[in-house]
């Protein structure tokens, strides 16, 4: 199976996984006692954020592999990386304000995780930019990994940031230290929706890859 | 180590020397300190928000501005006639390189905000004294992060189109964590609480300020080398 047919593969696997998940979010799983409907949302922007930070820490892998082994194909990596986890901050950053109007009574508020998953989205399409206004491959590589590299640093600063900073943003429930505390139904969700998610980001990232010129040194 | 110190200070005296023969590098960041300040002052109701509110932002948000713009043009200036190049060829150490410009923007921003905060003091009627040491103890803790990122940053654009406006765009979300732990600790300053209520911010602006100092010294050899 060559690249391309396998990314569309995956995609097409992560796409009909996802109406699973809106199936199964809507009509399959419990009722939240007080935030009611809208707290069905929370199945879809979880799991996206979740993607988001995991397409950003790859960029900050692929990047530091890049500075040390100088293969293109990390680069290549990184770029495809960085496009859709951009996308999943999009759909992150969209679903979090139609969640907040009905639950905060307003779509966007200057909480700190709210404000600094802003940032990193903007951290991310400034390399994104960076990566547009180089025109020289060797140099772009270059510049976008040690940006790449910077901004993997930035990221637990950021997150110290928001647990210092107080916020209304509703605390981790399943990644946390002691165990999550959410019933079972809307755990297995939410787990699959993970999963979903996750497929979906090798899907898209795969095709993209193979989109900047896959294996071959050609690109 | 102690000769990469050595040349890191002979590089950021020669761009120290440049920088006070001309002149205007300098006074174009103080003109510029100043100007801001004023700005901000009308960019708020006196009536509606108190100054010592909005101080601790304002002092902030200044200082950060006028870094990114003297930022700019540390490698800037570098360019002309290939003098970059000439360093580059020349017997000494990457990191040497890094950390004389990184001595010499914090030098050139350090004196940016030596000025500025007597004016910010003046123009909003903030009484500093009582609080100066650890305040200024707290500016370079949070100038030296910053300015640490802002000097690698400002050599990845030199050579990129659009450079005075890539450099903010890739440097301010790196000035989140810095700028809001200085505002933080400026505030209680201000009000004066202990610092003890703020140590969680101390430690993160002292962990910002070794990691990104340490990072940019070792990434700064793949950001230059062909």
């Amino acid at each position: 199976m060559t690249l391309k047919t396998r990314g569309r593969v995956i995609t097409l696997l992560g796409l009909v996984l996802l109406v699973i998940v809106y199936v199964r979010a809507i009509w399959f799983t419990p009722v939240e006692r007080l935030q009611g409907g809208a707290q069905k949302i929370f199945y879809v922007h979880v799991p996206a954020a979740w993607s988001t930070m995991l397409a950003f820490g790859l960029v900050g892998l692929a990047s530091i592999l890049y500075l040390l082994m100088k293969d293109d194909r990390y680069d290549r990596f990184a770029a495809a990386s960085a496009e859709v986890g951009t996308a999943f901050a999009c759909v992150m950053l969209t679903t979090g304000p139609l969640w907040a109007k009905p639950i905060w009574g307003t779509w966007w508020t200057w909480d700190a995780r709210l404000t600094s998953t802003l940032f990193l989205f903007f951290l991310f399409v400034g390399y994104l930019l960076l990566r547009g206004a180089i025109s020289e491959a060797g140099a772009r590589a270059r510049y976008s990994a040690v940006l790449g590299i910077f901004g993997a640093a930035l990221v637990p600063f950021i997150h110290l940031t928001v647990y210092l900073f107080r916020t209304l943003h509703p605390q981790p429930i399943v990644l946390k230290p002691s165990a999550p505390s959410l019933p079972g139904d809307m755990l297995a969700t939410l787990l699959f929706s993970f999963l979903t998610f996750t497929i979906l980001y090798v899907g898209f990232v795969t095709q993209r890859y193979e989109l900047g010129g896959g294996d071959s040194h050609v690109g | 180590m102690t000769e990469i110190l050595r040349d890191a200070w002979v590089l950021a005296r020669k761009d120290l020397a440049l920088e006070l023969r001309t002149k205007t590098g300098l006074a174009s960041a103080l003109v510029f300190t100043a100007l801001v300040l004023t700005v901000f002052n009308f960019g708020r109701d006196p009536t509606a928000v108190s100054a010592l509110d909005l101080a601790p932002s304002i002092l902030w948000v200044t200082f950060t501005f006028a870094a990114v713009l003297s930022l700019n043009r540390a490698f800037q200036l570098e360019l002309e006639n290939q003098a970059l190049d000439g360093l580059l060829v020349s017997p000494i150490d990457r990191r040497a390189l890094y950390l004389g410009k990184l001595i010499a923007n914090l030098c050139f921003v350090g004196f940016v905000e030596a000025v500025g905060l007597p004016l910010f003091a003046l123009f909003f009627n903030i009484s500093i004294v009582h609080v100066l040491l650890p305040l200024a103890a707290l500016i370079a803790v949070a100038t030296i992060g910053f300015v640490a990122v802002g000097t690698l940053l400002s050599a990845l654009v030199i050579r990129v189109r659009f450079s005075e406006l890539m450099l903010p765009v890739l440097l301010l979300p790196f000035f989140i964590p810095p700028l809001v732990g200085a505002v933080q600790v400026t505030a209680r300053l201000f009000s004066g609480r202990p610092l003890s209520e703020v140590s969680g911010w101390l430690r993160l602006l002292l962990a910002y300020d070794l990691i990104f100092v340490s990072l940019a010294t070792l990434l700064f050899p793949a950001t230059v080398d062909e």
